[in-house]
């Protein structure tokens, strides 16, 4: 299979802290490829890197072949690497409906002159805009509550919507951070079929996570980080028979791993 | 939805028979034409305040519109005096030269949020204040005076405006100018508003990081929304140094910003024509409040106050509440 993303020696210093030190791995065509580790192991700071709303201190990210690391977020966006985000970032006070609809605008055709002046490319832009909206929210079984105002959702429909999102912007891999954060059995077993049939429809996933039963249930391989450094890759089966990761997570962590 | 639409084009139609024909027909009956100075205050000033409101849309709190109104007037004026340019080629004019210095200014200092920014912009109406009293062009605190009324506007040889100063009743003519402006400013606005922008805008006010992480070139827009609310000051201030035929470093200061957001917040953030609802009310409460002399400031402040606790999102949402019943 094709690489979608490689990450390559990347680092990021804060100061004297070295966050990510050194990283390497790709990520596959339609895989899901998650990444784990202990609290402070530097998951955040590397999906940060990845999704450019960090500056890596040294190495880089490339996608298909182009880098784009040290861009700014909205052209990483353009170039088709985009994020979700852990809180439940959403765009409050509109619709739901129109969450989605807004998150269309890297696909569209008109300037902002046009949509000032209402051109057809604008009116075309507008309706294709609104039809796909509509598919994504029956996609992720948020059509019931379109035109709900964002605020009012329960939880785990946030984190549906924030998925929507990300998907309206018609990423070529789609980082989620966290997405089962927060939520009960059921909503964790719901969401992980729901990424899968993402991932089944063509998509490439990124996610960085803590919930360890779920990981091992959706990664097709899994990256393992501990104080900054990459520890293991593989499969699922592969790392739970580590032992570098078992150490890591020994004595507190080692039934979450499901040994 | 062609019944809105109907609503719309009705109301729209409404407005404007009353702006361009009651009024002028009641103050020529009632004799009172000072009325047409106060009007054309508030017309020029819902069009400053309009710049305001469209900074808050993008979730910025603006205090520095008085800056490019004072910039405005006094690029105007000095083209006029000095250069001897027709007052309606130097109004457009000062709306691009405040565009441009907004542009300037904005890049630094759009990246500040919430307070910050509010007190850079507060700053920024004092330094225009003092730049104006020390640059030499113009003319420290005597300001630039005896400005002649705007000539006439002709384009082929077909004079579409006449010379102001030949007109019986100039005050009648500014009268019809800064509505006309004020008319086009929020058709501007609302087009603004109800477009993609407006949605965009939006997504900026709620959440810059989300925002740009769909794609939206967050630092652009900031700054096209800027440059259009600092037009606006700016052609504002324009009008203002032609009406009263002056410019000083103290015609807009602080409290002129203040007010400018104020207007604002008291006819509601989430309406395109808060702003203009809100500079007449303000406008006029001040001058009724008059009678109550070394009270006024003390009523009106508690006035807007208490206003801003039971109505915080202005009132226009009355109305909006209003209908939302019926």
């Amino acid at each position: 299979m094709a690489e979608m993303l490689e990450v390559s020696r990347l680092s990021k210093r804060f100061g004297g802290l070295v966050a990510v030190n050194n990283i390497s791995f790709s990520v596959r065509e339609k895989e899901i490829l998650s990444v784990i580790g202990p609290n402070g192991a530097g998951k955040s700071t590397l999906f940060k890197l990845i999704s450019s709303f960090l500056r890596p201190t040294t190495g880089e990210v490339r996608l298909k072949g182009e880098r784009i690391s040290g861009m700014a977020p909205h052209i990483a966006a353009r170039k088709g690497v985009v994020r979700t985000f852990q809180e439940t970032t959403i765009f409050k006070n509109m619709s739901v409906r129109d969450n989605v609809v807004i998150a269309h605008h890297l696909r569209s055709k008109a300037s902002l002159l046009g949509f000032f002046l209402g051109t057809g490319a604008a009116k075309a832009d507008e309706v294709a805009f609104g039809a796909s909206a509509d598919e994504i929210l029956a996609l992720l079984g948020l059509s019931s509550l379109a035109n709900e105002t964002a605020r009012n959702l329960p939880h785990g429909h946030l984190r549906a919507l924030g998925i929507a999102i990300g998907l309206a912007t018609d990423p070529s891999i789609l980082l989620l951070d966290e997405p089962f954060a927060g939520m009960n059995h059921d909503e964790t077993m719901r969401m992980v079929a729901m990424v899968r049939r993402l991932r089944d429809l063509g998509l490439t996933i990124l996610l960085v996570e803590h919930d360890m039963p779920a990981v091992m249930k959706i990664s097709d391989r899994i990256v393992v980080l501990n104080f900054g450094q990459k520890i293991a890759e593989g499969t699922p089966s592969e790392i739970q028979a580590n032992e570098k990761v078992i150490e890591a997570y020994l004595g507190s962590e080692d039934e979450a791993i499901g040994l | 939805m062609t019944r809105n639409r109907n609503m719309k084009i009705a109301s729209v139609a409404a407005f404007l028979a009353i702006v361009f024909i009651a009024v002028p027909a009641a103050i020529s009956a009632s004799g009172r034409f000072d009325l047409y100075y106060t009007l054309t205050s508030v017309a020029l000033l819902s069009i400053a305040s309009a710049g305001v409101w469209l900074t808050f849309y993008i979730g910025r709190i603006n205090i520095g519109q008085g800056a490019y109104a004072l910039m405005g007037g006094y690029v105007s004026a000095i083209l006029v005096m000095n250069y001897g340019w027709s007052f309606w080629l130097t109004l457009p004019v000062a709306g691009l030269f405040c565009a441009a210095a907004s542009v300037l200014i904005g890049l630094p200092i759009l990246r500040l949020r919430g307070v910050y920014f509010a007190m850079v912009t507060l700053v920024l109406t004092e330094v225009a204040r003092l730049l104006a009293l020390a640059l030499p062009i113009t003319n420290g605190a005597k300001g630039i005076v005896s400005i002649p009324l705007p000539g006439a506007l002709s384009v082929f040889g077909l004079i579409i405006i006449p010379d102001f100063a030949t007109l019986q009743n100039s005050r009648l003519a500014f009268y019809l100018l800064a509505v006309t402006l004020m008319v086009v400013c929020f058709g501007v606005m609302y087009r603004l508003v109800n477009s993609r922008i407006g949605k965009l805008c939006q997504s900026l006010q709620q959440n810059e990081e989300l925002a740009s992480s769909i794609g939206v070139n967050i630092a652009y827009l900031r700054i096209i929304a800027y440059a259009v609310s600092s037009f606006f000051g700016g052609v504002a201030g324009a009008i203002f140094a032609a009406i009263s035929q002056s410019i000083y470093p103290s015609s807009f200061t602080v409290t002129d910003s203040v007010n400018f957001m104020l207007n604002c917040f008291l006819g509601g953030l989430g309406y395109v024509f808060g702003p203009m609802l809100g500079t007449l009310v303000l406008y006029f409460g001040w001058d009724l409040l008059f009678q109550t002399g070394q009270f006024q400031l003390l009523i009106y402040s508690g006035l807007m106050i208490v206003l801003m606790l039971v109505l915080p999102n202005g009132l226009l949402s009355l109305a909006a509440s209003i209908r939302k019943k019926a």
